[in-house]
């Protein structure tokens, strides 16, 4: 086990470092530059801005830019923003905590349907249940969330006006009356991003299930007289799982990662949002950190749904 | 009507022999509007002139405080707090909340103090009479947020931070080619090399933001960016920091030790960014949720049904800001020293004036008001737009294809069997850039549609704004290179005084291969009439002379047709019905935040 382990970490630095130089050479190919607006403004003249330009030292090679960011890397230096001028790690450290709270949120509430709802249409499938889940479910995901979005702006917070549409991190309130705005605010994003997502497992679970249903170790167990529910829990959606887990493991990084459409439409201030103003900003060492990180997260997140199959499948080995 | 005249008027007003409502009458016979003749009037010394009372709206509010909450709404977010190092509106404008300038610039282009005790004047003796120095008078009993007290000190200190190259400030442009010098604790002195008529860009508006010394001292330079203020500025402003998250938002609260009186309004403030323009304007006019939403640019149609909602107003200010199209001097397809649209080339269809005129009569400004810009796009037909001082009269925009087609006929462009015109082998077939944005691709049809009918081609081409704008010297579709037969953009005016303005039709300027097309001029005009009359103005110290320059100037370009303007583009916002908010054209939105207040 501890061997394996080693083997796939070491297995992902080539592969690291693989993604790091396409990402950055990608980038700089990409045309503009940071300080795009200072090019429109007459009050500023241009040898200073290539001034700037030089100071940031993005003048030099692409090779050499390269090396100076993976050298400064190794030794825990993210680099800074050229558009804040502050250290990478900080801005991403400072969007963290809203990010995994709204992003992590929907990713539960996105279980909490997709599982149960998923499981009870495969029990019973084409019943009356499993017709209307399935439809929700496609409606779910066909509809982008941008869409969803927009929708239940107009209709809970300009037609009904129960729910603020601008996501405030600065509440003034403390205790019960903090959360509660908090949960009014979030609302709207979780649930846009938690039935998407949830609409999208259902589906993934109930066919899982289905698969699973009609194998014979589950005959076997009805033979035996086992209890329906703990047939479907014990020999049913345990072994159905396996797919599941892949797939929810697979979106973990995205809780890192943000949702970018979503965060835009209702100001949400997380690390997806960070990551488009760094793009549209053309600011590099932002957009090389937060792709990175992301680039470790799925790398990690990988080799977890690797671990978890073993827990789930004993007969699966780790060699 | 020259300024001979105007000035023998100005002098018979000052006289008593004319009284001010007639020198109106008789500047509007002759074409000049009623805001610039009692500007012309209100000029004393030389320009800029220092705010007239009715320049800045009168402050309501008897006391400090009390106001509660301001909550503002970006649809950009600010990034950083140094105002030396903010790229960008929406920076400059966040900063300017705790650091305030020594003047700044109200709506109707005159100066008003901040930390100032008066603006200079000759009349004061803030301006010398050779033009080449200017005394600040410093107000007294001003403190930092920290209670350390604000001095000449620190002004020598903001021109010593930002002059040098080290610290990479993007003011450094305003402060690098003056000299100053602390004349007591409370006065300082700017000195220029050249009789300088224009003056108030080092320590005015957004370049001027006052940083303290007692905390930037040790981080001048390479270290500037370490410099913990950076990030939690204590500036002299009405506000005092509380937090900011960079890309996100920014709180402050009230100044009980605010060095003007009664001021401010509110307890506390916040500015959150990011989002879009639409919602932002709904988050103003629709549900009320915000108090104020920054340059919002919507469809107007879009914003007059939102404000039917009743619960808030849109401001429009009206600023030197213009769309205009330009046609490019030289060949954009001939190659000469490996540099295409290079200055020793002629464009084979442009370089006859009897094209560019067709090319002016042929969009039609009306339709672009009145379908696509509405409030936010009144037609124009000068390039020198604002302050009214500077407003040329004597031109006049017109949409007629007939007259278009009337005068190529008569200048010889036959059209072929395809109905486009040719002459000499030189076919009226143009390529039409700009950037990627739905009014502007909108214009483009409107354009190509009018042009065809006058047989001339136009293939239109849009670039991604991010490439279009950017300074990329590798990329051939940026603006600056102009490697196309004509293009359209808007430029911006930021202050209220043309001289950094129409600098960018002086063949010095010309954007070329050999300066990386850094020049401002980049359609790369060239007339030495017009190098004459700009480097008059620039030591003109007679404001009237020098706004007359001007509008020949502006008269200049806007005949010869190489520039065809289209519409001012007035910064437009959305505020609350009762809230009273201090806008100005020349200055950022921040610019005088402790005179907002509320009706109740």
């Amino acid at each position: 086990m501890l061997q394996y382990l080693t083997r796939r970490l070491l297995i992902a630095i080539p592969s690291l470092l693989g993604i790091s130089v396409i990402l950055f050479t990608i980038l700089a190919l990409a045309p503009g530059d940071p300080f795009e607006e200072l090019a429109t403004n007459p009050a500023i003249p241009p040898d200073v801005r290539a001034h700037l330009r030089a100071s940031l030292g993005m003048d030099d090679p692409v090779h050499l830019r390269y090396f100076a960011w993976l050298t400064s890397m190794l030794h825990g230096e993210w680099g800074f923003s050229f558009v804040s001028r502050i250290p990478v790690d900080q801005l991403i450290l400072q969007r963290l905590p809203t990010t995994i709270a709204v992003i992590g949120t929907s990713q539960i509430v996105a279980l909490c349907i997709a599982l149960p709802v998923g499981v009870f249409a495969a029990t019973r499938p084409y019943s009356l249940f499993d017709q209307i889940a399935n439809t929700l479910a496609f409606i779910g995901f066909s509809l982008p969330t941008f869409f969803t979005g927009l929708l239940m702006i107009l209709l809970f917070s300009i037609h009904l006006g129960w729910l603020p549409f601008v996501f405030r991190t600065s509440i003034d309130a403390t205790g019960w009356r903090w959360w509660w705005e908090m949960a009014r605010q979030s609302i709207m994003p979780i649930m846009v991003l938690g039935l998407f997502q949830g609409a999208a497992w259902t589906r993934y679970v109930r066919s899982a299930v289905l698969d699973v249903i009609r194998l014979d170790h589950v005959t076997t167990a009805r033979a035996k007289g086992i209890s329906e529910g703990s047939v479907t829990l014990k020999h049913v959606v345990r072994n159905a799982m396996i797919p599941v887990v892949t797939l929810v493991a697979l979106q973990m990084p995205a809780v890192f990662g943000g949702a970018i459409v979503t965060e835009q439409i209702f100001r949400v201030p997380g690390v997806g949002s960070l990551l488009i103003t760094a793009i549209l900003a053309n600011d590099t060492p932002v957009i090389m950190g937060v792709t990175f990180v992301f680039a470790c997260l799925v790398v990690f997140f990988n080799l977890v749904a690797d671990i978890l199959y073993g827990w789930l499948d004993p007969r699966i080995s780790f060699r | 009507m020259m300024e001979d005249d105007l000035r023998q008027m100005i002098g018979r007003v000052q006289r008593g022999t004319l009284s001010r409502r007639g020198f109106v009458k008789r500047m509007a016979a002759l074409g000049i509007t009623a805001p610039m003749a009692t500007q012309l009037l209100a000029i004393t010394g030389a320009a800029p002139a220092a705010a007239q009372s009715g320049s800045v709206p009168a402050y309501a509010p008897s006391r400090r405080g009390g106001g509660g909450a301001l909550k503002i709404l970006y649809w950009q977010a600010a990034t950083l707090l140094n105002p030396h190092f903010g790229s960008g509106t929406t920076n400059n404008d966040a900063s300017r909340v705790f650091y305030e300038p020594l003047a700044g610039w109200a709506t109707d282009g005159t100066l008003f103090p901040i930390l100032a005790a008066e603006i200079p004047s000759t009349d004061n003796g803030g301006i010398s009479a050779d033009g080449r120095t200017i005394t600040w008078k410093l107000k007294r009993g001003v403190k930092w947020h920290d209670g350390v007290e604000f001095s000449a000190d620190d002004v020598v200190f903001n021109w010593e931070y930002a002059k040098n190259p080290a610290t990479a400030a993007v003011t450094s442009g305003s402060y690098r080619d003056v000299n100053v010098v602390k004349v007591d604790d409370y006065t300082v002195r700017v000195e220029f090399a050249q009789p300088s008529p224009f003056w108030a860009d080092a320590f005015v508006a957004a370049a001027g933001q006052m940083i303290p010394k007692h905390l930037f001292k040790d981080f001048v330079g390479a270290n500037a960016r370490d410099a913990p203020t950076n990030l939690r500025p204590v500036g002299t402003g009405a506000y005092k920091f509380v937090s900011f998250a960079p890309g996100d938002n920014l709180r402050a609260e009230l100044n009980p030790n605010y060095h003007r009186e009664n001021r401010p309004y509110f307890d506390t403030l916040e500015i959150k960014g990011g989002g879009d323009a639409a919602s932002a304007a709904r988050a103003v006019l629709q549900t009320g949720d915000y108090d104020y939403a920054w340059s919002l640019q919507v469809e107007d149609a879009i914003l007059k049904r939102l404000e039917e909602a009743g619960k808030g107003r849109v401001n429009i200010v009206d600023g030197g800001s213009i769309e205009f199209v330009q046609l490019n001097t030289t060949d954009p397809n001939r190659e000469v020293d490996g540099e295409r649209s290079s200055i020793k080339t002629e464009h084979p269809a442009f370089r006859d004036p009897a094209v560019r005129q067709a090319m002016a009569l042929l969009i039609d400004r009306g339709a672009l008001e009145q379908h696509i810009y509405g409030r936010g796009g009144p037609a124009t037909a000068n390039f020198l737009n604002n302050p009214p001082r500077f407003v040329s009269p004597n031109t006049r925009w017109e949409f007629s294809i007939q007259k278009a087609n009337e005068i190529l006929d008569r200048a010889g462009w036959a059209r072929g069997r395809d109905g486009i015109r040719a002459k000499d082998n030189v076919r009226l077939k143009f390529v039409f850039q700009t950037s990627v944005n739905a009014p502007r691709q909108r214009t483009q049809a409107i354009y190509k549609q009018a042009a065809q009918r006058a047989g001339i081609d136009l293939e239109l081409k849009s670039v991604t704004a991010s490439v279009f704008f950017s300074s990329d010297v590798a990329n051939p579709d940026t603006y600056v290179k102009l490697f196309a037969d004509m293009q359209m953009y808007t430029t911006t005016m930021p202050q209220a005084d043309p001289e950094r303005f129409m600098n960018q039709y002086t063949s010095w300027e010309c954007s070329t291969k050999a300066n990386n097309w850094q020049g401002r001029n980049i359609v790369r005009f060239r007339s030495e009439e017009y190098d004459a009359l700009f480097r008059q103005a620039q030591g003109e110290l007679d404001p009237v002379k020098r706004a007359s320059l001007f509008i020949r100037m502006n008269d200049m370009v806007v005949n010869s047709n190489y520039i065809i303007p289209l519409v001012k583009r007035p910064t437009v916002s959305a505020s609350l019905n009762n809230l009273n908010p201090v806008l100005s054209a020349w200055d950022g939105t921040i610019w005088l935040l402790g005179d907002w207040y509320r009706t109740t």
